[in-house]
């Protein structure tokens, strides 16, 4: 009885008979097909932030023109081959007004999550792993910004720089940091008590050094997965803003205006607020998606194979 | 030839047991073939290091072999009654009535949001039938078979206001708690220190005393094995190396890797003549195993042939079976 | 062994940790929990020796080598290495002395930081300090991991693809790499397996002989140490209860926790007296017994014991170092008698 080379072909053999071939052969499927399903959101998820970034930042290359050009005899037209996403009511084209808003919408999205990202998370870890009356400042300040119900607060600032952007720019950069300061600073008090952050002080490394190269790589990852809801949360609540008039003014083609503006006709000309807001759907879907194949790959990171 | 046919009269039977795990590329085989018979009143050691599959061999046992894992083949077999095949409501029935299982972390298995008396209430009105005041009375005696001082008062503890000593004694007093016919023990006594694991190994062979109970002991402690156990089975990368009585094996081991554990054990000698003499190499790879022997790349004694042997005991347990043919051939 | 001045000398050394208190705790005016962590604490090291710390949980071992390190300030008592104060020293005196004295952790799972290549993990030290210049960190570091027995070709690879003992290692070179003199192994081969402890073992002794190392090796059971340390201190809830040379303390214990670590100890051949050396759990660090703290569980305790600490007292042979802290075992010299009597009926 010798055995054979290959691990299949062996446990064949052991096995023998369909019964054992047949578990087994379950059971690799099993596990293959879960990687293969985690792999496959992911990419999806990339491939429509990508080709939606895509578009919009290369609008005028690919033949998009101008967003607000008016054409009086085409206002309100169904979507088309000339006019893919229809008309509004000023007979704009739909499709570019997105394109062009996309642009606003993504930039604002994705530096008002960086920039507190990075700051938050700079605070957090350096308040968490010193303690003392950093860290207690640090808690009562992030305490108080998250207990600011977050609306109020815009509105507040909205109320005092005008319309426009900028209010939704100072909004978003006064709370965003809070949250990710509390959420490193968490992981910090954790992860500073981990022996390899000892081994490092018995080392002789400077604090600068064990905070920035040992601690915070290892930290950051929470915060990174849910930069990514928060890229969507950001989109989401710059459109909210604009929706109620206190984001992008007209004739601005940002999403959440391009919704509002279809707002009234959408008995008579859905598509005008719809297919704006089903792009809005579709980049949270995909960010979403960006978002769980990270956290599953920092999840399956350093899992041992096999059990005892 | 591996061990006899389906014990008769044996409480369990467990045959060519093997529980697969899927991996990258294949499957690794946590447990190949593992066959024990363990007898009313006996105490059977699984003995091996970390990754040798002992501790899913005995979660196997209860069915708890932990996602993604699944036995693959074999033959468990409880009182006569095949428990593989058995539904999942029958196996439930049976885990914490008739087979009980305490593990290495006490932690773990209490619920730390409530209080020993709870758990141990909740245990017995659920599985024992018991009234509620019945069921506090006998908590009480439980706690107080095993050894914890004031019981009455620990009623009201929560676990982490224990010792792990004390702990231990709770998940004990909890499993026995249904007078079960078999025990099944995960390294029970590995966190805990030397002196309070002396206590607890020495409660767990008074009640199985008393009882009459069966015990299954997995450890990686050679030594604690030895004072405990009757029977021993050695494993290693999922396969039966050795299987024997207790005394003989460690009297006289005879397959090698049983010889190299002995001899690497530290012992309290401080003289020069007989130090601890490590087993060359690293713990193996199961996704990597050579064909043949699993001990090869680490067994000063392995040769060409060692490739081409089933790794089976060559003799019952009853008579000290080695799966290697080439050393210490059976006396 | 060599005579001179110690390496090490901890005298005194006071630890406590007090738990956080809650608003609601303090409303009721609760005390707040204490755990006594070191209670007066003496140990000395001299170059080259290898000292053994034994003690269960609970009983301030693994506190002690963090305050050597000055990992946790110590409420009292002094650390003073090669003669230089160590709980004194600022902050860049400190990095200084570090450099000096290292230690190898318990868990071979969190002592390497996990996206760090093995290789930095190693060389870094060596360029923070300036033992190497930039350049050539990368052999340094493939030679002391050929040492500790990895192979330089996985030096790019993560602390996860390799298994526990090789994680040790791979600390036991990231040490090494800063040439101390003093070396702190804390429970560093409790996690591992029996067959890979002894491989580790070996390691240790070899590189204490060629790196000239002064070891300091803590661990939980006396069996592990036996081999590696020539003088070995037994602690008990925070205090050292006897110490003296291994083979000594072996061979003549004179406490009585120190002969139930012994008999304990689990023996394959089946020689062991199977009852239980003590009676009772260890007692919780927050609640330290009074007079002598092993009294409610030792076997040979006295009225006197409840009520006195007993201080450490030499033992025979004379001069030999053997220290044990005990009323009954070691009674000061004017009881010699009555303790001859007790340990003669007591072996």
């Amino acid at each position: 009885m010798s055995a054979e080379a290959s691990a299949g072909e062996t446990l064949a053999f052991k096995l023998g008979g369909p019964a054992g071939r047949a578990t087994a052969a379950r059971l690799r499927k099993r596990a293959a097909g879960e990687r293969r399903w985690a792999k496959a959101t992911l990419w999806a998820g990339i491939a429509i932030v990508v080709v939606i970034a895509f578009v919009c930042f290369a609008g005028p290359l690919l033949g998009f023109a101008d967003p607000n050009q008016q054409n009086l005899t085409q206002a309100l037209r169904p979507p088309s081959l000339e006019h893919p996403f229809g008309t509004d009511t000023l007979g704009r084209d739909i499709l570019t007004r997105v394109v062009y808003g996309g642009r606003i919408d993504l930039t604002f999205a994705v530096v008002m999550t960086l920039i507190p990202f990075v700051l938050g998370a700079l605070v957090g870890a350096i308040a968490g792993y010193r303690g003392g009356w950093l860290d207690t400042v640090v808690n009562r300040l992030v305490d108080t910004v998250v207990a600011f119900p977050f609306i109020v607060l815009i509105l507040a600032i909205v109320t005092i720089t005008g319309p426009g952007l900028e209010g939704a720019y100072i909004g978003v950069f006064a709370v965003g940091w809070a949250l990710y300061a509390r959420m490193t600073r968490g992981e910090m008090l954790v992860e500073r008590e981990r022996e390899y952050i000892f081994a490092a002080r018995t080392l002789g490394y400077s604090t600068p050094r064990i905070v920035f190269r040992h601690a915070l790589p290892n930290v950051i990852r929470a915060s990174i997965v849910f930069s990514m809801a928060d890229i969507v949360l950001n989109i989401l609540l710059l459109s909210s803003l604009s929706y109620l008039g206190l984001g992008a003014t007209p004739p601005s083609p940002e999403w959440g205006a391009l919704v509002a503006e279809g707002k009234d006709v959408l008995l008579t000309a859905w598509w005008v607020a719809t297919l704006p807001g089903l792009v809005i759907v579709l980049v949270g879907i995909g960010f979403s998606l960006i978002g769980d194949g990270i956290a599953d790959r920092f999840g399956r990171d350093f899992s041992l194979t096999g059990g005892e | 030839m591996s061990a006899a046919a389906a014990g008769a009269g044996e409480l369990l039977s467990v045959r060519g047991l093997t529980i697969g795990f899927p991996a990258a590329g294949g499957l690794l085989l946590a447990a190949d073939r593992i066959d024990f018979d363990v007898g009313a009143g006996r105490t059977v050691g699984l003995v091996g290091e970390s990754g040798c599959g002992k501790s899913v061999t005995l979660r196997s046992l209860l069915g708890l072999v932990p996602y993604p894992g699944d036995v693959l083949a074999g033959e468990i077999r409880w009182r006569g009654e095949d428990l593989l095949s058995a539904s999942a409501q029958r196996q439930a029935a049976l885990r914490g009535t008739e087979i009980s299982m305490i593990f290495q972390d006490p932690t773990a298995c209490l619920n730390p949001v409530f209080t020993v008396g709870n758990q141990m209430v909740e245990t017995l009105r659920r599985r024992a039938g018991l009234g509620k005041r019945a069921a506090r009375e006998r908590a009480v005696e439980l706690l107080d078979r095993v050894g914890l001082p004031s019981p009455e008062k620990r009623l009201a503890a929560y676990p982490h206001e224990l010792s792990g000593g004390m702990r231990q004694r709770v998940m004990i007093a909890l499993s026995i708690a249904t007078r079960p016919r078999l025990l099944l023990a995960d390294e029970p006594t590995t966190a805990l220190d030397v002196t309070t694991q002396e206590q607890i190994l020495a409660l767990l062979k008074e009640l199985q005393a008393e009882e009459g109970m069966a015990i299954v002991l997995v450890s990686h402690d050679l030594g604690v094995i030895s004072e405990t156990c009757d029977e021993v089975v050695v494993m290693y990368a999922g396969r039966m190396l050795e299987a024997g009585f207790d005394r003989e094996v460690m009297r006289a081991p005879r397959h090698p890797y049983t010889r190299g554990l002995i001899e690497a054990m530290p012992s309290l000698e401080v003289s020069d003549e007989k130090p601890p003499v490590p087993i060359p190499g690293q713990p193996p790879n199961l996704a990597a195993l050579p064909p043949g022997c699993p001990f090869q790349p680490r067994c000063e004694f392995a040769r060409a042939e060692c490739e081409q042997i089933p790794v089976v005991l060559d003799a019952a347990l009853a008579e000290h079976g080695s799966a290697c043919p080439f050393v210490g051939a059976p006396v | 062994m060599s005579a001179g001045a110690p390496l090490l000398e901890v005298s005194g050394l006071r630890k406590r940790f007090a738990e956080k208190r809650s608003i609601a705790d303090g409303v009721r005016r609760r005390p707040p929990a204490v755990l006594t962590a070191l209670d007066h604490v003496d140990v000395t090291v001299r170059p080259g020796e290898t000292l053994g710390v034994v003690g269960e949980s609970g009983s301030g071992k693994s506190t002690l080598a963090r305050c050597i390190l000055r990992l946790h300030e110590p409420d009292g008592g002094s650390v003073r290495f090669d003669g230089r104060d160590v709980l004194g020293a600022s902050a860049g005196e400190l990095r200084e002395l570090r450099r000096e004295m290292q230690m190898v952790y318990q868990d071979p799972y969190s002592s390497l930081n996990p996206r760090l290549r093995i290789g930095s993990a190693v060389a870094e030290p060596a360029l923070v300090h300036g033992i190497v210049e930039r350049g050539e960190e990368v052999e340094y570091a493939a030679e002391l991991l050929e040492r500790v027995g990895i192979r330089r070709e996985s030096m790019r690879r993560f602390p996860h693809e390799f298994s526990g003992g090789q994680r040790q290692r791979i600390a036991i070179a990231r040490s090494l790499a800063v040439r101390p003199k003093l070396l702190i192994a804390d429970e560093a081969l409790s996690a591992l397996d029996v067959s890979i402890q002894a491989q580790l073992l070996g390691l240790l002794e070899e590189i204490r002989r060629d790196f000239g190392l002064t070891i300091v090796f803590i661990a939980h059971q006396l069996a592990v140490i036996s081999r590696l340390a020539d003088r070995v201190a037994i602690m008990y809830l925070g205090k050292i209860v006897e110490t003296g040379a291994t083979a000594d303390v072996f061979a003549n214990p004179r406490h009585p926790y120190t002969r139930a670590l012994l008999e304990a100890h689990p023996r394959i051949d089946g020689t062991r007296v199977r009852k239980p050396a003590v009676r009772t759990d260890s007692p919780s660090p927050y609640a330290i017994p009074s007079g002598c703290r092993f009294h409610p569980r030792c076997p040979l305790a006295e009225e006197r014991c409840a009520r006195e600490e007993p201080a450490a007292t030499p033992v025979d042979p004379v001069g030999g170092g053997h220290y044990s802290a005990c009323h009954v075992l070691a009674p000061a010299a004017a009881e010699g008698a009555r303790a001859r009597d007790a340990s003669a009926g007591a072996a």
